[in-house]
């Protein structure tokens, strides 16, 4: 029996396959990085980053970490992370908390609250993001009054300076409160809020109906009321159905923040276009812009699928 | 003995043609020698792709008809008429102010002649790499606010918000003036002129920043443009120029000198109504050398630039000369009603003036 041949070889050939295959990929990539780096130096824009460390120029209007025109560009881009990070942190609280809400009210008996539900998931969940957003900041927040004539109600004033909460006095025809929010900010968070609830209503409606029926009427043949089999009995186990879905929600939200740019907040993406422009460095900016949006969302999902170990049944 | 499978040549193939795919579309060819790629473009599709502002009135904006119309609007005609013998042949792009270097970088547009103020940072290959033509409109960063709140002067802006838009000098400018004079404030920014505007309109800001002609040109926009005044503080020079990118020279040249066509003919007094007369006498009189050369009746001016000899008659005669140009979409003859200042002619106490024609 003579031995088979290399190019035979049952075990060998498929692995040189893949060999060159590999290989073959690679001299793709290498090739498309070399010809990026050519064609960047032949138009005087190779990867430089030293423009980080310059003194920015430019005030960015609201900021947690203090700031101003002269700190380095590093700087400026870090106060409008953290912008972002404030607004979507807050964000996916209030859209979870409202998302959930309108979700189980569509289990109601009380049928007005089924169809208000409804109504809310399908007007919002078919008019664009970038509309809503304008509509808030243009059309609702800037048409708020000033002065005594502001929107008064207990703990939260509603003015066209911004919004006051906690505790609110009326100095010299100017509101002060104990936490003053802008009417960007405002502006950013509600549309966020009220648009990404709607989406998160019905992963939570999918959760929900996804338990069996038997479980609510074992739950109330035990003699437990409504708010009581939802909480105890239906919405644990609607969890795991729930918390896949709601990762891919919270990760558009933290994209969505972007059209932060469109209403006037200082968003990392606001701060990074200015920068772009005095610059000049778009490929380097776009690079952080993308750094940055990847890891809040690698880390959202990192989170989200923790917590989906935590709520799937556990194998014995 | 196993055949080689088949989905797995037609992966191999897929591979293999992307690869090829690839090397043919991402190669950039190198310059051959005198030719402009950008020109010879241009010409090959008959029609020159323009970048502009295009909700600005007087500089570009579209009238009623349809028609783009302004100041940046009739540079992009002359230098179409210019090159390609006709100033329809112009297709306009309108950019916002962080998309305009982006758009001529990367080839989108021909030319950019979209109220861009010409700085270092913008012309030097190490920031946004672009070539100037000749300045266009000496302009300087003003302030406007209602008239109803009284402010009279920049230090009444104190502890205010003030709308700007992003990606534009005017947030600098703002930034250092506010800083030299300790005044606390607040800039509030938006991606779009329009969304900056409406912003000054409901109150959300004390006052809106940019350039005073483009001040002057929004303002009359408005629902009652009488309400609102411009501030006499001048916070910075705005000189704006149409531009081009680096990589093409001869492209750029064509550019410049068809601007500084425009600047000379008001100089020599060629207007659109009378460039035919002049070419007509010129033509009978051997004694003219200078305007023969310049009409292109002499010479080969225009065929160094790489354009027809008649390139400068071209362009007056689809746009008139500067002070025509001015005249009509921003000066006595437009709503705007902006006094010429700098932007009269060198000869008259202005700024513009024309290297010669030789």
């Amino acid at each position: 029996m003579t031995a088979t041949p290399w190019w035979r070889h049952r075990r060998l050939l498929p692995l040189l396959i893949q060999a060159a295959a590999g290989l073959a990929i690679l001299v793709v990539i290498a090739f498309l990085l070399g010809n990026l780096v050519r064609n960047l130096t032949a138009a005087g824009l190779l990867l430089s980053w030293r423009w980080l460390s310059m003194p920015a120029g430019f005030d960015v209007a609201e900021t947690l970490l203090p700031f101003n025109a002269e700190l380095p560009y590093w700087r400026a881009l870090l106060a409008g992370l953290v912008n972002t990070l404030r607004v979507v942190v807050l964000a996916l609280v209030g859209a979870t908390a409202l998302g959930t809400v309108v979700g189980t009210a569509a289990f109601s008996s009380n049928g007005l609250l089924r169809r208000l539900a409804r109504t809310y998931v399908e007007l919002i969940r078919n008019v664009p993001l970038l509309l809503q957003l304008l509509f808030w900041y243009f059309v609702v927040f800037l048409s708020l009054p000033n002065g005594a004539e502001a929107i008064q109600l207990p703990g939260l004033v509603l003015a066209k300076k911004g919004l006051y909460l906690g505790h609110t006095t009326l100095v010299n025809g100017v509101w002060q409160g104990t936490l003053r929010l802008t009417l960007e900010f405002s502006a950013l968070l509600t549309a966020l809020v009220i648009h990404s609830a709607a989406f998160i209503a019905e992963v939570v409606r999918g959760g929900v109906a996804s338990v069996p029926r038997g479980q609510w009427e074992a739950a109330r043949s035990l003699g437990l009321g409504h708010r009581q089999t939802l909480s105890r009995i239906v919405l644990p186990q609607a969890l795991r159905v729930i918390v896949p879905g709601l990762n891919s929600q919270y990760i558009a939200l933290a994209k969505n923040s972007s059209l932060a740019v469109a209403c006037g907040y200082s968003d990392l993406y606001s701060v990074a276009e200015t920068t772009l422009n005095q610059t000049g460095r778009a490929v380097e900016v776009m690079l952080v812009l993308l750094g940055a949006y990847l890891t809040i969302d690698l880390l959202i999902s990192a989170l989200m699928n923790r917590l989906n170990q935590l709520v799937q049944i556990q194998e014995r | 003995m196993r055949a080689f499978p088949m989905a797995l040549r037609h992966r191999l193939l897929a591979v293999l043609s992307l690869m090829g795919g690839l090397a043919l579309a991402g190669c950039a060819g190198d310059d051959g020698g005198l030719q402009s790629q950008k020109m010879a473009l241009i010409k090959g599709r008959g029609q020159l792709i323009c970048g502009v502002q295009g909700t600005l009135p007087g500089f570009s904006s579209v009238d009623r008809n349809g028609r783009y119309r302004g100041l940046d609007v009739d540079i992009c005609r002359a230098v179409a008429a210019a090159l390609l013998g006709n100033p329809d042949k112009v297709e306009f792009r309108d950019l916002n102010s962080s998309e305009r270097f982006a758009a001529l970088a990367s080839g989108e547009v021909d030319l950019l002649s979209r109220n861009t103020t010409l700085t270092l940072g913008r012309d030097a290959a190490g920031g946004n790499g672009l070539n100037f033509a000749p300045i266009v409109f000496y302009d300087g960063q003003g302030l406007m606010v209602p008239k109803a709140s009284g402010i009279t002067g920049i230090e009444g802006l104190n502890g205010k918000a003030i709308c700007v838009e992003t990606g534009t000098t005017s947030e600098m400018n703002l930034a250092d003036r506010m800083r030299e004079r300790s005044i606390a404030y607040t800039p509030l920014k938006f991606q779009t002129s329009d969304q900056t505007y409406a912003a000054y309109l409901q109150g959300r800001c004390a006052a809106a920043t940019t350039d005073r002609s483009q001040l002057a040109a929004k303002r009359t926009g408005f629902p009652d443009p009488e309400a609102h005044v411009i501030l006499p503080d001048v916070l910075s020079k705005e000189p704006l120029a149409p531009a081009t990118v680096n990589a093409d020279p001869l492209w750029s040249d064509a550019v410049r000198w068809t601007v500084y066509a425009l600047l000379q003919a008001e100089e020599l007094g060629i207007t659109q109504a009378n460039v035919e007369a002049k070419v007509a006498k010129a033509k009978g009189d051997p004694n003219q050398a200078d305007l023969r050369r310049f009409l292109g009746i002499d010479g080969e001016l225009g065929r160094q630039l790489g354009l027809p000899a008649d390139f400068a008659v071209q362009a007056i005669k689809a746009v008139g000369h500067y002070g025509e140009i001015f005249e009509r979409n921003v000066g006595s003859g437009s709503t705007l009603k902006l006094e010429r200042g700098l932007n009269r002619p060198w000869s008259r106490g202005g700024l513009h003036y024309a290297p010669p024609f030789r």
